[in-house]
């Protein structure tokens, strides 16, 4: 009789309080969660003591590699669509559908105008890995605006309040930075967030 | 008999069994908490110079020499300041100081113009008073008051009192890194400098550095 009563106790273990903190604990991530954006270069931003953050919408991200390679993202997907639709125009492309929904996807763009209809026709895993080679031209003929500037400019004349955020890798040489402002500045645009990461003042 | 059916029927279990719910979860929040990045990163504001040569010129006021100190940021984490207007033929008027609170940070706090005082010292002092105001009554200050104090005092306004500020240079040579370069704006963060630009080196400036043997 007492073996069978020992055999009868209940192991039950009372999962509700584990289960609610688990809920609480995943609604805060779900809430709070902006997801990591997958950039085709590594990039490491320097430290700085600024404690502005970063503006919530209407920012252009411009991406600045270690070897000068330029990439750029922005936030609004609808107006991504437009300024490359005024892109494509410019530079006499069509993209179909397909690719257009494509680029769109993409976490950032930086493949020049002569090579995007290809690219956007590889599969998406190999694109990952083209990216990385390519970059948007910051070299402009006959004192014509550059790639970049017309990027940059398509962006701006669909959306006026946008703001520029320049992310440039701690060991970016300082040419390919002034390489961008100065292209920037060209076309007026002086006022740039420059993207670094949180330090502390040391004494 | 009837009774004792009767408490058997309460006694059914109605506990759910929550562990697969639970691994679900887990599993959930662990890709959450893999796939997000929680703090945004910080900025810092620039405001470049137009490149307009007509604006320019317009705009540019003159600073006492006494009241300026340019940077050099040069590769290999170097860098040089020059104290007053860059004499190009005085290769002694350029000094190497290194990155930190004990070089270029001391070299802009302790500047001294030619009344005697201390101009970047006497801004942080007025900063440092300000922030322990704000300390002390944080409802009085808001976010727009201090920063309208602080633009003030960046100004040189300090309790109606007018004082000089200082306006630096910061030049950058090719090869110096990005890194360096928020280094120095964030040396004018440190010191509350509200004026300071950012310059294109000029071949001058580039034949004064070879001498101090930067590439």
């Amino acid at each position: 009789m007492g073996k069978v009563k020992i055999k009868k106790n209940d192991v039950w273990i009372d999962m509700t309080p584990m289960s609610d903190v688990m809920v609480l604990l995943l609604t805060f991530f779900m809430l709070t969660s902006t997801f990591v954006k997958n950039e085709p270069v590594k990039v490491v931003t320097p430290g700085s003591v600024s404690e502005i953050k970063v503006p919530e919408k209407d920012v252009l991200n411009i991406l600045v590699a270690k070897d000068g390679k330029i990439f750029m993202s922005m936030d609004n997907q609808l107006s991504l669509e437009s300024v490359l639709s005024s892109m494509t125009d410019q530079y006499g492309l069509s993209l179909n559908a397909e690719q257009t929904k494509k680029f769109v996807k993409e976490p950032m763009f930086g493949v020049p105008m002569d090579k995007l209809g290809d690219y956007l026709n590889l599969n998406p895993s190999k694109m990952a890995d083209e990216i990385k080679n390519q970059g948007i031209p910051t070299d402009s003929i006959d004192k014509k605006a550059s790639e970049f500037q017309n990027w940059v400019k398509a962006a701006t004349t669909d959306n006026d309040k946008l703001k520029i955020a320049i992310k440039a890798d701690a060991n970016t040489p300082y040419k390919f930075v002034k390489k961008v402002m100065s292209e920037l500045q060209d076309m007026n645009q002086n006022r740039y967030y420059l993207i670094t990461s949180y330090k502390k003042t040391e004494d | 008999m009837a009774k004792q059916k009767k408490s058997k029927q309460k006694k059914i279990n109605v506990r759910v069994d929550f562990t697969p719910m639970v691994d679900m979860m887990m599993l959930l929040i662990t890709f959450f908490m893999l796939c997000t990045s929680l703090s945004k990163p910080q900025t810092m504001e620039l405001t470049m110079p137009s490149n307009d040569k007509n604006i320019q010129q317009q705009d540019q006021t003159a600073t006492k020499a006494s009241q300026t100190i340019t940077i050099y940021v040069c590769g290999d984490n170097k860098v040089f300041h020059v104290d007053g207007l860059p004499n190009y033929n005085d290769p002694k008027c350029m000094k190497e100081t290194t990155w930190g609170s004990k070089g270029i940070r001391k070299v802009l706090i302790n500047h001294v113009i030619e009344d005697g005082s201390t101009p970047v010292q006497a801004i942080m002092e007025a900063k440092a008073k300000l922030d322990a105001k704000k300390l002390k009554e944080p409802k009085k200050y808001t976010d727009q008051v201090y920063n309208d104090e602080l633009t003030k005092i960046k100004a040189g306004d300090i309790d109606g009192e007018k004082i000089p500020v200082m306006t630096i240079i910061i030049k950058a040579t090719d090869n110096s890194s990005y890194k360096n370069m928020v280094d120095a704006l964030d040396e004018m963060q440190i010191c509350s400098i509200g004026k300071y630009v950012i310059d294109k080196i000029n071949p001058d400036d580039m034949k004064l550095l070879k001498l101090k043997g930067v590439k």
